[in-house]
């Protein structure tokens, strides 16, 4: 048996540190605006794109114990396979605890784009007498909208899927929301808890009492927020990433009991009945265990993320030409992003690069495609010179604070010399 | 990032079309088009309407959020054949900010 025994670590969160790898909340100093940053020494990076990892190193450890003793097809009956079987179960267990629902309503999902798609189907599958018709924010994940729009393409009927608008921040229109839901044969709704682009969050309490009244579920997608914000309440269907708390990419699919849900291609023994796809235990026990070390902290690292993330939109707002997008209050703790006239992203994200930051974009110019992020153009801002900032959890990134700080008095400058090199500075 | 006809000219229509100049931007990735629209607003300070033609699809987002953070008023977008034309008042001529 391995020392790291994955079987006792999805226990209850533990009161001290289990392994030596697991690092303390990082304090935020009362002086950190005019505490200079550490200079970077060579090779050293500062990750603040931290949307789709990397792993909390506890969860990374418990993968790799995983690995060894969980292996088996969960489905088998022999002694592998029952301890796959038993490891799969503890794992839900402490997902379903953490979320406040019973095991049968979750399912693991491969991932969360794929939960996701897979909630809207079910939802719609088994309301298909009553309509077709997907009702959902103009913000929503491609997971959603690109098939929504292919579905309405293929039925040559636009009205299948309502792109509802948002307002400048990113929030939805709620007055439009419940025009869109009036319609009849809408069968299905979906909205994010926050964006995670954007950070801004969304009106779940109401957009859900619209949907209610109309007998129509709403579908949450959290895939941005478990883990970083309060788990939502309001929803009938839930949507969540291991990734937004630590974890390992894999999707959490909960349908609340009693809300009719079906998905035609069901194998019944698999994840009930939502998939047909049984979940690699591993990765399961890895997202049980960073769900408890990130739940653990979570009080602390939301003060230290708001925070940081106000410096970050104070800093970047006093750049030239330069708009910080998103509610500056109603938000995500740890995302923020901003934009800069006549910059691309592509160099923006390339000049933080060779300083030793990763940075995202949502910039056309930073993806195969001409299309910039769909989420920055429904909010009618500037999808040019767009940066990204997704903190990383202070247990994965220890320096947090200190990149943060280095980050800060790099905007300015990096910004400048884009718009030198470009030769707009004179715009 | 090449802009192949960026070097056509950026403010040259506007130059001697008195306060309304045509800014053809097409073939042109963002942020070019609204860099252009940018320049011959700063260069030819009795523009009062400019007209930016554009492929780059981001234009449609960005030639409005470029008026908005600069003080100027969009006017329409006009679905033309092969690209679209973007209608900009101009409010007031933007100043250059020297000291960056």
């Amino acid at each position: 048996m391995v020392s790291h025994d994955p079987g006792t670590n999805v226990g209850p969160a533990p009161s001290t540190p289990s392994g030596g790898s697991q690092h303390p909340p990082s304090g935020l100093p009362e002086d950190r605006q005019r505490r200079p940053a550490t200079p970077l020494a060579p090779g050293t990076r500062r990750l603040l794109d931290a949307a789709t990892g990397p792993l909390h190193p506890v969860a990374r450890d418990t993968l790799r114990a995983a690995v060894e003793v969980g292996w088996a097809d969960p489905a088998a009956f022999h002694t592998e396979g029952r301890r796959a079987r038993a490891l799969l179960d503890r794992s839900r267990e402490v997902v379903a605890a953490g979320l406040g629902v019973r095991p049968a309503e979750v399912s693991f999902l491969p991932s969360g784009p794929t939960a996701l798609a897979r909630a809207v189907d079910g939802v719609a599958y088994a309301a298909r007498r009553r309509g077709a018709r997907t009702v959902a924010s103009a913000v929503e994940h491609s997971a959603v909208l690109v098939p929504g729009r292919a579905r309405a393409a293929a039925a040559d009927d636009p009205s299948l899927l309502a792109e509802v608008r948002v307002d400048g921040t990113g929030r939805l229109d709620l007055d439009a929301w419940r025009n869109a839901l009036a319609v009849p044969g809408s069968v299905v709704a979906v909205l994010q808890a926050a964006n995670g682009e954007v950070g801004t969050r969304q009106p779940l309490d109401e957009a859900r009492a619209a949907a209610g009244a109309h007998g129509i579920p709403l579908v949450v997608d959290a895939m941005a927020s478990l883990g970083r914000d309060d788990v939502p309440s309001a929803w009938d269907v839930l949507v969540g990433d291991a990734r937004s708390w630590g974890g390992p990419p894999l999707g959490v699919l909960v349908v609340r009991e009693g809300v009719r849900w079906q998905w035609p291609d069901a194998r019944a023994d698999v994840e009930h009945g939502r998939t047909d796809v049984l979940p690699w235990v591993p990765l399961a026990l890895a997202a049980a265990e960073a769900w408890q070390q990130t739940a653990t902290t979570r009080p602390e690292d939301d003060r230290v993320a708001r925070a940081l993330v106000d410096d970050i939109r104070a800093a970047a707002s006093v750049v030239p030409d330069t708009e910080v997008v998103g509610d500056p209050d109603d938000r995500l703790p740890h995302v923020v992003t901003f934009s800069s006239l006549y910059v691309d992203g592509e160099s923006v994200v390339g000049a933080f690069d060779a300083l030793g930051f990763a940075v995202a974009s949502g910039s056309a110019c930073t993806s195969s495609t001409l299309e910039p992020s769909h989420v920055l153009a429904a909010m009618g801002v500037l999808t040019h010179g767009n940066v990204r900032v997704t903190l990383p959890l202070p247990a994965v990134s220890p320096g947090v604070a200190d990149d943060v700080a280095a980050f800060i008095a790099a905007i300015a400058p990096t910004v400048r010399g884009v718009r030198d090199q470009l030769g707009v500075s004179d715009l | 990032m090449s802009g192949a006809a960026s070097d056509a000219g950026d403010a040259g229509e506007a130059g001697d079309a008195g306060n309304e100049a045509v800014v053809d931007a097409r073939g042109e990735r963002c942020p070019l088009p609204v860099i252009r629209l940018a320049r011959a607003v700063s260069e030819a300070p009795g523009l009062r309407v400019v007209t930016v033609l554009a492929t780059d699809p981001a234009a449609a987002h960005d030639v409005p959020a470029w008026c908005r953070m600069r003080g100027h008023r969009f006017v329409e977008a006009r679905a033309e054949v092969d690209h679209t034309a973007y209608v900009v008042e101009v409010v007031r001529p933007s100043t250059p900010e020297a000291a960056r």
